[in-house]
């Protein structure tokens, strides 16, 4: 006998198989939903821009961001100072470039640093259980139950004003949201039989949770991250404005909009504080247009 | 002479009930309730029972993926070494972990969606000593075509395959590192009837091949009959009924295994019996009955079952060992 029956069945199966033209990788089916969808794209898109323009910030103005120019002060915005200039002549166009720098890094990182604590505690007491879990989740409870302004009121008087001390407090106050992020999907994919399947090998820990289960739990939290980015970015601005944030001398977008409390200038000089107070709207607007975007086409129960 | 490769001794696994605040402990799951059990190189031992009587987890406690809550899980090597499993530290299981498999039911959740074939079945060789990536991937290959499918799907991500192929690569994963015992978890389930028969010709092809023990887990006493060489039947974390597949067919002791069988449906008119229909759900496994945790359901109960534990004894039917755990039976008991 040549050949089994089983063997032909198996043969026919395979030639089935092979017509069959298969799709292409993952990767490039969430990079399609998302360029479908229309509102993410044209988040990106201005999101990019406001990201160069930040970083090659030198190249797009002439000015100097802290140089002060008593003889053209509070002019209004005009040919050589596209947004104006504010009461000590310094030209707001090249502030908010430069404050973007600052604040989207303060912004970003926060966002990025909570996420790699959140994210580093998470998968491993998440995947692993008992009181190093319950530890965790308690120490999580209470940062993130704690008042993130009387944290900065705290160490502000504590140690000064400083834009680490700043980052510091966001991470604090961040890392918990990411954590449980993090816990919540480890809980569930551990048991998946592809994680059973690699304890059954005796794999490390390590190797299970932080090589094969973390990149299926990567979608929700990378969303996450961009919505934090959006709201640490508006909660600098807001501390900022209050002059609890980021050293005044140092150009954020929070302490550009700090000269509207004054109300001459709210009144009278509009350009003062109403351009940087688009720029950081359009910005957060743009960051949750992504973040929704992402959330969509990497939703596993919205895949076809 | 036929060896033990497997000897599992008063095998428990209770998982704690947690409730209220404070997570305290309420009660317990029996999800394996004292079960003994040989498994002989070479043979297929099916694992028959309703869901929820602890199929799997008995499967998992052999394998060390749930801690036993006691007992002893005792493998026996080919030159007759006998190493307890249960009480071993972590890294001392390595060498086992190599003998000792499971392809597992759900061919969704049996593949990593993130990693490429390769990608997810390299670990385990890195990790058991195959340094070189061409070895890795030659060894990959080779079972590839072992089981039908091409080398080249390797670098494929799980979701560009059918149910039945993501079993195929399942079986590869059990296989790539030459175990001697796989547990076989419904291993066909969930699969399309054509697709059933083909995945376990191939299973039967690959234990010739590679000398292979099977423990083959099913909740489908109709494959069973074909496939094992003897059945063990559990109810309610219990052995019920353990003896060679023809004789719990033809010869069946235990009032629940013959409810089982009845279920099972038959194309012969002829030989259609009546079928027992069982009452009742299954009970928790949290408060199993006192006396015979099967009287509350069965047809043949008495006064003795509902105060007595039955014990799993030794009879004889066609000359073959036969266990089963019954007041009712009138054989005499082989001590
Ligand atoms: N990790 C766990 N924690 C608590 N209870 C569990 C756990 N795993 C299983 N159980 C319980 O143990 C009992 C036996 O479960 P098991 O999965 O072994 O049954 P099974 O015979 O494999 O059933 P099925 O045919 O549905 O797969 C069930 O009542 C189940 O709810
Ligand atoms: S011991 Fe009694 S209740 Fe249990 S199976 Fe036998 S007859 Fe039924
Ligand atoms: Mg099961």
């Amino acid at each position: 006998m040549a050949k089994s029956s089983l063997d032909k069945k198996f043969d026919q199966i395979r030639k089935r198989e092979e017509e069959k033209t298969f799709s292409t990788k993952k990767r490039s089916r969430i990079v399609n939903k998302f360029l479908n969808n229309r509102l993410a794209v044209l988040g990106l898109i201005i999101f990019t821009i406001i990201i160069l323009a930040s970083i090659f910030a030198p190249l797009l103005s002439p000015y100097d961001p802290m140089r002060v120019d008593l003889r053209s002060m509070r002019q209004p915005p005009s040919f050589d100072h596209w947004f104006g200039t504010d009461s000590t002549g310094r030209d707001v166009f090249t502030r908010v470039l430069f404050g973007g720098r600052v604040s989207i890094f303060i912004g970003l990182g926060s966002a990025i640093l909570s996420a790699v604590v959140g994210i580093a505690v998470g998968c491993y007491a998440g995947y692993k259980g008992g009181w190093i879990d319950v530890i965790a989740l308690r120490i999580s409870e209470i940062f993130m139950s704690f008042p993130q302004i009387i944290l900065v009121l705290l160490l502000v008087s504590i140690t000064g004003q400083s834009l680490f001390n700043l980052m510091a407090i966001f991470i604090l106050t961040g890392w918990g949201g990411m954590y449980r992020l993090a816990r919540a999907r480890m809980l569930s994919l551990r048991e998946e039989e592809y994680v059973q399947a690699l304890r059954s090998f005796g794999l490390s820990t390590f190797t299970i949770c932080y090589k094969h289960m973390l990149p299926n739990a990567l979608s929700p939290i990378m969303v996450n991250i961009t919505l934090s980015t959006a709201m640490f970015i508006l909660t600098e601005a807001g501390l900022s404005f209050l002059g609890l944030g980021v050293p005044l001398n140092i150009p954020t977008w929070g302490n550009i909009l700090n000269v509207a409390q004054d109300i001459l200038i709210l009144q009278n000089y509009w350009w003062m504080w109403g351009p940087v107070g688009i720029v950081i709207s359009v910005f957060v607007l743009c960051v949750n247009f992504i973040g929704d975007g992402l959330r969509d086409s990497t939703d596993p129960s919205q895949q076809g | 002479m036929k060896k033990e490769i497997l000897k599992l001794r008063g095998v428990k696994v209770h998982f704690p009930v947690q409730a209220g605040v404070f997570n305290r402990v309420v009660g317990h799951v029996l999800a394996v309730d004292g079960v003994d059990l040989d498994i002989f190189r070479g043979e297929v031992l099916g694992l028959a029972g309703e869901s929820g009587c602890g199929k799997t987890t008995l499967g998992k406690a052999i394998l060390r993926l749930v801690e036993p809550t006691d007992g002893e899980v005792k493998y026996i090597s080919q030159d007759d070494d006998e190493t307890e499993l249960t009480s071993l530290e972590k890294k001392d299981m390595d060498p086992f972990r190599k003998k000792l498999q499971i392809v597992f039911q759900d061919p969704h959740s049996s593949l990593n969606p993130s990693f490429t074939i390769f990608g997810s079945l390299q670990d385990p060789l890195k990790k058991f000593g195959i340094k070189s990536k061409e070895e890795r991937r030659k060894i990959i290959g080779d079972l590839l075509e072992a089981v039908n499918m091409r080398r080249e799907y390797m670098d494929r991500y799980p979701h560009e395959f059918s149910g039945g192929q993501r079993q195929r690569i399942g079986i590869v994963r059990a296989l790539c590192l030459e175990p001697e015992l796989i547990v076989c978890d419904e291993a066909v389930s969930a699969l399309d009837v054509s697709i059933q028969a083909q995945v376990l010709k191939l299973l039967m092809q690959l234990k010739k091949e590679k000398n292979l023990t099977y423990l083959f887990i099913t909740h489908d006493l109709s494959v069973t009959e074909y496939l094992c060489d003897r059945i063990a039947v559990m109810y309610l974390g219990r052995i019920v009924e353990l003896c060679v597949s023809e004789d719990l067919y033809n010869n069946t002791l235990h009032p629940y295994s013959e409810a089982l069988i009845s279920a099972i449906p038959v194309a012969d008119l002829d030989k259609q019996t009546k079928r027992i229909v069982l009452e009742g759900d299954v009970p928790s496994p949290v408060n199993p009955p006192k006396g015979c945790p099967f009287h509350p359901r069965c047809p043949k109960a008495t006064d003795i079952c509902k105060t007595e534990v039955p014990t799993l004894k030794k009879y004889s039917t066609n000359g073959n060992e036969h266990y089963a755990s019954c007041h009712l039976i009138d054989l005499p008991e082989i001590t």
